[in-house]
């Protein structure tokens, strides 16, 4: 096939760990099939090469949390036909959120010995709160499998398959014992996005969040049964404020929890 | 149509009905036997700090000397010290995740040019003896074969597991915290669809097992193994076994007129109520052994030469369950718990002539939040007897 012929891929990196862009070379199996379908134009991660816009499909991970970003990430939109953001920090704002609920000048004042010299925005947000996102791929990091039903449905021009059920669904399809019921430990699963397969309670922990709210979440119910779990409200506070702290039903929760109202 | 029979072909044999007694130092001869006749073995097992069903190997595979204490979203196991091998309730798992996984590819399409070619999965009918199955459990293993196979359209891998299934259930001695199997009228005593019923006794230094033959699969794999004429002290001794647990269940739930009632009372507020607590996590529907909805997905290669269709566990709890067109149609979470229980305790009826509930309890332990599906009907009932009206705005 003509390398004209193939649609051209741009992967992009803003605020973020990279995780979830080596998802992507973490594909090994997979990996030759989408490079035989896909021409890599700009993926630095994987490849110097680098080959200018436009591009028929972009996979942006990380958030904004710089000025210079909020200006590249039109840029990459204005370049982009299809814009899907990947990962937690792309899709809410990631880990480094968490700003958004302090003083971004006193961090500054207090971490650097230069201050002036830092130029960051008072709070990290999603690539949606900037510019219009074609499909938002939930995780930290986000799942191999996805990623690839994603890539699959871009070059069949059809919606992916990516439920927004609760993680409860996979544990319970995989058989895993539920943590909360049979043995009271904490765990986010019922108000959480599936898509990790879930994991972690198949390893006797609660799950963290890292998929973000799932599409009907009750965090009232869910803090109000955490209370009788035995946590206290800040620290019920603190399992909302992770990887997806500024995703608007986790924050909301996570502000309702000191004063224990719902 | 070739439909699994729950009782041997061609009438009951001679030996449906015999009753003997095998000793607890002969239990691994049965499982020996079983085996010997080409069945892997399948029951309960500790794992994760649970009674699940998974592959038994040997005895000590079962949870000898294990017990649980369950209540409204909670489940503990706990030691006993009697050495039961099953002294337990139900647990999470059902039967349904072998008859129905969870996960299930059920074809497989070529490209071929213009056309296409399919796969089709070949059929997972390995023999399979389901150990300990308890009467509610059997109740919901005939329930599903109503909805699988007892229609029009009948689903080829379940009515090929179904065929080779060896039913070995056992008599509950001991009603859980969240049973209600009595108000259901399905259990604690099986009766019958098995094809080996055992009760387990342990008094002072006694310690066996009432084998109940159900059908001809069932005497058949007794062929060998030591047993005793059982006499009228062994039956009595089952008797009294049911019945102590008849009289012990942990709730109860009042059928009376409830078709009508749910379906009468749409609008109730109690829906409302109960929408506040619920998460929509679908953990009851997931824990639920007759359930079986379920979504179909298909899963092309990268350059769609081809194509396998999945089949998946899904639940009425999903936003994404309901979609159509424009969007779904139960938004809300009080309209899904609606959904819900309304078809298991009411339109099940008009769908497949039962109730969809055999009063097992595993929707009330496994709910995260504890939410007790007996309590949502007492609510509901005491709500129509005071005529309450409904609640402003309804649960659309």
């Amino acid at each position: 096939m003509a390398s004209t012929t193939r649609p051209r891929l741009g992967v992009w990196k803003f605020a973020s760990c990279d995780g979830c862009q080596l998802s992507l070379l973490d594909c090994e199996d997979e990996l030759l099939a989408v490079a035989g379908r896909i021409e890599i134009a700009n993926f630095a991660e994987a490849t110097s090469a680098f080959a200018p816009g436009p591009y028929d499909l972009s996979l942006v991970e990380g958030s904004i949390s710089t000025p210079h970003d909020a200006e590249r990430i039109r840029e990459v939109r204005a370049q982009s036909r299809r814009l899907v953001t990947i990962g937690a920090c792309a899709t809410s704002g990631g880990i480094q959120a968490l700003r958004n609920f302090g003083n971004v000048d006193e961090f500054r004042r207090i971490v650097y010995a230069r201050p002036e010299y830092i130029e960051t925005l008072a709070r990290s947000t999603a690539i949606a709160d900037h510019v219009p996102v074609d499909f938002e791929l939930r995780g930290c990091p986000i799942n191999k499998r996805q990623l690839l039903e994603v890539i699959a449905a871009f070059l069949q021009g059809r919606r992916p398959t990516v439920p927004t059920d609760s993680v409860c669904i996979e544990c319970k399809r995989r058989g895993t014992v539920c943590v909360v019921v049979a043995r009271g430990t904490p765990c986010l699963g019922p108000v959480t996005q599936a898509g990790c397969g879930a994991i972690c309670p198949a390893y006797d922990r609660g799950c963290y969040g890292c998929f973000g709210p799932q599409d009907t979440p009750n965090t009232a119910a869910w803090s109000r049964r955490l209370r009788e779990l035995g946590m206290r409200p800040d620290e019920i506070a603190r399992i909302y404020r992770t990887f997806n702290a500024a995703a608007k039903p986790f924050r909301l929760a996570a502000e309702a929890a000191p004063s224990g109202d719902p | 149509m070739d439909r699994p029979a729950l009782q041997g072909p061609g009438g009951p044999h001679p030996d449906v009905g015999r009753r003997s007694v095998l000793g607890r130092a002969d239990f691994s001869r049965l499982l020996a036997s079983i085996r010997t006749a080409g069945y892997r073995i399948v029951g309960p097992t500790v794992r994760d700090g649970a009674i699940v069903y998974g592959p038994i190997e040997a005895e000590s595979d079962l949870p000898v000397g294990w017990t649980d204490r369950q209540e409204a979203g909670t489940y503990r196991l706990e030691r006993r010290a009697d050495g039961a091998l099953f002294g337990y309730n139900v647990g999470p798992h059902s039967w349904k995740k072998y008859l129905f996984p969870s996960r299930e590819r059920l074809f497989t399409a070529h490209r071929k040019g213009a056309s296409f070619s399919i796969d089709a999965e070949p059929a997972d009918d390995a023999p399979t003896a389901y150990l300990g199955v308890r009467a509610c459990e059997v109740a919901a293993i005939r329930i599903q074969d109503r909805v699988f196979v007892g229609g029009a359209a009948v689903d080829p891998g379940y009515a090929a597991r179904r065929r080779r299934v060896l039913l070995i259930a056992v008599q509950c001695a001991q009603a859980g915290g969240t049973c209600f199997c009595v108000s259901m009228g399905t259990g604690p005593g099986v009766t019958d669809g098995f094809d080996l019923a055992l009760t387990e006794r342990i008094e002072g230094d006694r310690h066996e097992f009432l084998v109940e033959v159900g059908s001809e699969r069932g005497a058949q794999v007794l062929v060998g193994v030591p047993l005793r004429p059982a006499d009228a002290d062994d039956v009595a001794a089952m008797v009294a076994t049911v019945d102590r647990t008849a009289r012990s269940m942990g709730r109860t739930l009042d059928q009376n007129g409830i078709h009508d009632l749910l379906l009468g009372r749409l609008d109730d507020p109690e829906w409302e109520k109960v929408g506040e607590r619920c998460l929509a996590c679908t953990n009851c529907t997931m824990a639920c052994p007759t359930c079986f909805c379920h979504s179909t997905e298909e899963v092309p290669n990268l350059d769609a030469s081809q194509v396998e269709r999945w089949r998946r566990w899904d639940s009425c709890f999903n936003l994404g369950f309901s979609e159509l067109h424009t969007g779904s149609v139960r938004t809300t979470i009080p309209s899904r718990y609606r959904q819900w229980m309304t078809h298991k305790l009411a339109s099940w009826f008009d769908q497949f002539g039962s109730s969809g509930c055999v009063g097992c309890g595993r929707c009330i332990t496994w709910c995260p939040v504890g939410i007790d599906l007996t309590a949502e009907v007492r609510a509901i009932r005491s709500n129509a007897a005071a005529g309450r009206p409904p609640a402003a705005g309804g649960s659309g």
